[in-house]
């Protein structure tokens, strides 16, 4: 469905498919990112989480990439095998996009490529749009007090370039197009992926019966998504808004009868 | 060998935590005394009542005063607080909000300015009679506001919030209207400060015993917890105060007034802690997802 605020004459909906099946962790997207965008540093911490010393998406990560160990039983190994997980994250482009519906500024909006876009000369740092997400993708910039996460390279999209991410990744784990082709292709790899034996393979924010619609940007995992620090549910909180002011009505009558019944006798 | 178990990725939050500061659990008291203050005025003006009626517009006007600051300074880019009200978007709480205090602050003025200096009597009641109305819309929708966001101790209390937030406005503005009325005036007050404080605390129970195991911890325990079980002390104490000894003497009913606004801003500061305590947990926002998801048996996430 397309918000009311997007563009009058549809275009093709444009995102990114991650398969994190031929991810090798060089986190180049990440350097790319934060070159083509000027996407200052998040400090130089040692987090002690495998290759992963980001943590996160942020302000300032917009592309991140996770590094699982999982210990596994293989035949040349014993018990001492290592399964190693990398995927590179990234926010959702969600097709009912929570930053973008509680945005009070109209900062958020949803751009003629079906993504979602934050106006940095609009944004006045009510930070309403970071709890809101339910991927914990946006966030508040200290030294700036306003929002930022990923546009998808709205820039590079504009004069015809695929984003920073996608055009460095050198194993095609990112892959940038129109999010229906994206769809067909990840069906067709998970199809693969399955023949091949690997059971576990699935893909996350392909399916637009999901809480958010699906994802703009969507992902082929192989494990659950939680284990990538991705919520396996993930709602809109506004699909229960109605529900919500219903409920606040009956407060607001509530304190309107209790004003009324301790006002009833005038002493 | 495999390690203790963690949840999610090494155990790191899924959630950004809420950027806001102590300002915005402050506003939603100083917004919560605002609101019922509006309303309780307009009634015991009805009613006759002139000096509950003063008191309570004025402590209407401080609370609107007060927001004001409250809610620009929390910005991270205070100068551009106007781009408040550079779109309506009802899917925002926050922009509903704005308005309705766009409104409200004004309506809130002008109803005190006129009872004060009995001027422009008849534009005094329209703008009392505005205040009565948008006042309980003021102290509840921010109840809906921490409610829509991915925050589970937050979104999933959503139904109660709303009745926590009134409560605890109701409470707070008799609790002010008692400190600036005398005795033998404040009756509506102490009356409405009993049923406040009952609907703070029967929200607050309901909602948990009603919230997911894995949702409703810091309500109960932690910083959180400590915040709600202080504030549960000073409302009952406030509450039963004010209808026994509030009733007759001056400085008990002021005691009384005192706990209420105390219980009801250590309310706010507990829901508002324990939604950064929550947004904090990974647990919280995985466990009742993955739930969600065996239940439903179907292949994929």
């Amino acid at each position: 469905m397309r918000h009311p605020a997007g563009p009058a004459t549809p275009m093709t909906r444009m995102g990114f498919f991650t398969d994190t099946s031929i991810c090798i962790g060089c986190k180049a997207c990440e350097v790319a990112c934060k070159e083509w965008n000027d996407v200052p540093d998040d400090g130089f911490d040692f987090l002690a989480t495998s290759y992963d010393n980001t943590g996160g998406l942020s302000a300032d990560t917009w592309r991140h990439v996770a590094f699982v160990e999982q210990p596994v039983s293989v035949p040349a190994l014993g018990e001492n095998g290592i399964r190693w997980l990398m995927s590179s994250d990234v926010c959702k482009h969600c097709t009912h996009a929570a930053c973008l519906e509680v945005c009070p500024t109209g900062a958020l909006f949803r751009t003629e490529f079906d993504t979602v876009v934050v106006q940095q000369d609009i944004c006045n740092g009510c930070g309403y749009c970071v709890p809101a997400c339910p991927f914990g993708v946006i966030d508040e910039r200290e030294s700036d007090g306003r929002v930022w996460k990923c546009t998808l390279c709205y820039d590079r999209l504009k004069s015809d370039l695929e984003p920073a991410c996608a055009k460095a990744c050198p194993t095609k784990s990112i892959q940038f197009g129109p999010l229906d082709e994206l769809r067909a292709r990840a069906a067709g790899r998970l199809g693969a992926l399955r023949e091949a034996g690997v059971a576990d393979a699935r893909l996350y924010g392909a399916d637009e019966t999901d809480g958010v619609g699906g994802f703009g940007a969507f992902f082929l995992l192989l494990d659950k998504p939680e284990v990538y620090g991705l919520p396996p549910d993930p709602v809109v909180t506004t699909r229960d808004l109605p529900r919500m002011w219903r409920a606040a009505a009956g407060a607001a009558l509530a304190l309107v009868g209790a004003v009324a019944a301790a006002c009833a006798r005038q002493r | 060998m495999r390690p203790t178990k963690v949840t999610g990725y090494y155990g790191r939050p899924v959630l950004k935590a809420p950027v806001w500061k102590s300002a915005i659990p402050l506003y939603f008291f100083t917004g919560g005394v605002a609101g019922a203050s509006s309303t309780l005025a307009f009634a015991a003006g009805l009613r006759g009542n002139r000096r509950l009626a003063r008191s309570a517009m004025l402590a209407s006007v401080a609370g609107v005063a007060a927001s004001g600051p409250l809610l620009v300074i929390d910005l991270g880019k205070p100068s551009r607080f106007l781009n408040m009200l550079r779109v309506a978007k009802p899917t925002s709480p926050m922009s509903v909000g704005s308005w309705v205090l766009t409104a409200f602050a004004p309506a809130s003025m002008a109803a005190a300015a006129s009872d004060v200096t009995g001027r422009l009597p008849r534009l005094g009641r329209v703008a009392a009679g505005a205040g009565a109305v948008l006042g309980p819309v003021v102290a509840t929708y921010t109840a809906v506001l921490v409610a829509n966001t991915a925050i589970p101790a937050w979104h999933d209390a959503h139904r109660e919030l709303p009745f926590l937030f009134v409560g605890s406005a109701a409470a707070s503005a008799a609790g002010i209207a008692m400190i600036a009325t005398p005795v033998a005036d404040a009756g509506p007050a102490r009356r409405l400060a009993m049923m406040g404080a009952a609907l703070e605390l029967g929200a607050f129970r309901a909602m948990e015993s009603r919230l997911d195991e894995a949702v409703a911890g810091p309500y109960m325990h932690g910083r959180a917890g400590r915040l709600a079980k202080a504030a549960e002390a000073c409302s009952a104490t406030g509450a039963v105060l004010a209808v026994t000894a509030g009733r007759r003497r001056r400085r008990a009913a002021v005691t009384a007034g005192a706990l209420l606004c105390a219980g009801s801003l250590l309310t706010r500061f507990s829901v508002f802690r324990a939604g950064i305590e929550s947004a904090a947990d990974p647990a919280a926002t995985i466990d009742p997802q993955r739930r969600r998801v065996d239940g439903r048996g179907t292949v994929g996430a």
